[in-house]
């Protein structure tokens, strides 16, 4: 009976061992407060392991079509995904949108930006940092507002840009520039704004900062893969994603 | 080929701010490696050490660190706002600066080498010949050191057209102030123009193999002259 017991529980870790695999994820750099705390809880509860990769979407995009061995794209875009599901370098079907960011007007001082935004017009603004609207869907959000507001032309001089919404942040944080165009979620947590003063841009104003995700061939059939992607649209991944302050 | 106005002007930024650089490292460099190939000081290693940092550094460290201290809260940023200048980060002046730092090493070394190469005893036969120490400087050691000066101009350039990290870091990536050809190449990446990287990508290849090649075809003759 004993023996019999060892047995079972022999084949028993033999199954969960095999069935335990690792999916690589290359996630966008935006995506990576809320992305290791997923990989966590997807890791509890289906013991598969996420290995994750952070990096620019456009970077990713040139690996993948170099043949880099990512299961699971997280990108920062609705375009890439796309572009690359045509290539026929994704699984058809498999893209979904599983963030939609908000865009703030953000500055590290209090009271600098007003709840309105009204500050963009005041023509007291000396540098407004913002990421760069062809290579960041944040930035092209950002002038999208700006030019709905008719306010591009007046600020244009005064722009500076980074490669990307991380260091659009940076910018600002640093204070080398007084305000400037970010992320929601990298300046709120649990639906407040610790620090500085903001405008929580209405999201009428511009195109939906949809990040896609996509299921890329070496993922095809892999059930690691196959769990993250599932584990994404469940409800407590949702919860953490939105407490990071992302939409949907 | 055809260059777009983006490029050309990324392109003549580029030229602008290498040559800036260039110019401003000789004239700091050279007293610099005087002072080093000549002082028995105990200042002589930290200093040294000092000026070889930003070629170990990655740039991404030089820039970060660049960008605190020219923001307004930094020692760098502070001091031009009291002179008047503003916050230098996002400007030309911002990007000169960086570039003098990050290619110090470059400007320092060949001509701290040429110094030392020189050794003591022509200035010892110009003292004896009654010549000031500022005098024999500039009529014996100067002359002396050209090819070391030489080398180190180039390379300063060169370094300065091929530097990318700490423009990315503080530069703000505006046309014809901050935008030069390194960032505008991996901007063309990540937008995925393959076809705009691609031609200011092989500009730059053949820039610098062209300028490398000249180097060490320089060297070479230099070492049939003087055997």
């Amino acid at each position: 009976m004993r023996r019999f017991l060892w047995l079972f529980i022999g084949v028993l870790m033999t199954l969960t061992g095999v069935q335990a695999a690792t999916v690589r994820v290359a996630v966008a750099a935006n995506f990576s407060a809320p992305m290791q705390k997923l990989a966590q809880a997807f890791e509890e509860e289906s013991g598969h392991k996420a290995v994750l990769a952070f990096g620019s979407t456009g970077n990713f995009y040139a690996q993948i079509r170099n043949g880099a061995p990512y299961e699971v794209l997280l990108a920062a875009d609705d375009e890439t995904p796309l572009k690359l599901e045509n290539e026929g370098l994704g699984v058809a079907g498999s893209r979904f949108t599983y963030a939609t960011g908000r865009l703030v007007l953000w500055s590290s001082q209090p009271r600098l930006v007003d709840d309105r935004g009204e500050v963009l017009r005041a023509g007291s603004v000396k540098r407004l940092a913002m990421a760069n609207p062809k290579l960041s869907p944040y930035g092209l959000a950002a002038q999208e507002v700006m030019t709905r507001l008719g306010v591009l032309s007046e600020l244009q001089a005064r722009i500076v840009q980074g490669e990307n919404i991380a260091q659009a942040y940076q910018f600002v944080a640093t204070g080398n520039a007084p305000l400037g165009f970010v992320a929601l979620s990298q300046v709120s947590l649990d639906g407040r704004m610790p620090q500085g003063s903001g405008w929580l841009v209405p999201a009428a104003l511009h195109t939906p900062i949809r990040q896609d995700g996509l299921l890329l061939s070496p993922g095809k059939g892999k059930p690691a893969a196959l769990a993250l992607m599932a584990f994404l649209k469940s409800a407590r991944a949702l919860a953490l994603i939105r407490s990071h302050g992302y939409e949907f | 080929m055809a260059m777009s106005s983006e490029a050309l002007a990324a392109v003549r930024l580029t030229l602008v701010l290498a040559a800036s650089t260039t110019a401003l490292l000789l004239l700091l460099a050279t007293p610099l490696a005087w002072w080093l190939s000549q002082t028995s000081s105990r200042w002589r290693a930290p200093v040294n050490a000092l000026v070889t940092l930003p070629l170990v550094l990655p740039p991404t460290v030089l820039g970060f660190y660049l960008l605190v201290a020219l923001g307004p809260q930094g020692p760098l940023g502070q001091f031009t706002q009291a002179l008047g200048w503003g916050v230098l980060s996002f400007t030309f002046t911002g990007l000169l600066i960086g570039s003098v730092l990050f290619s110090l090493p470059f400007a320092v070394q060949p001509i701290q080498h040429a110094f030392e190469a020189i050794g003591q005893r022509p200035l010892e036969v110009a003292a004896t010949l009654r010549a000031r120490p500022l005098d024999a400087f500039f009529s014996v050691a100067l002359p002396l050191a050209r090819p070391g000066i030489l080398t180190a101009a180039i390379l300063s350039f060169s370094h300065t057209v091929g530097e990318f990290g700490v423009v990315l870091m503080i530069g703000g990536n505006i046309p014809g102030q901050t935008r030069v050809v390194s960032t505008l190449i991996y901007g063309h990446v990540e937008a995925m123009e393959y076809t705009q990287a691609h031609a200011l990508a092989g500009g730059m290849l053949l820039f610098s193999f062209v300028v490398l090649l000249g180097l060490s075809l320089m060297k070479k003759r230099r070492a049939r002259v003087l055997p």
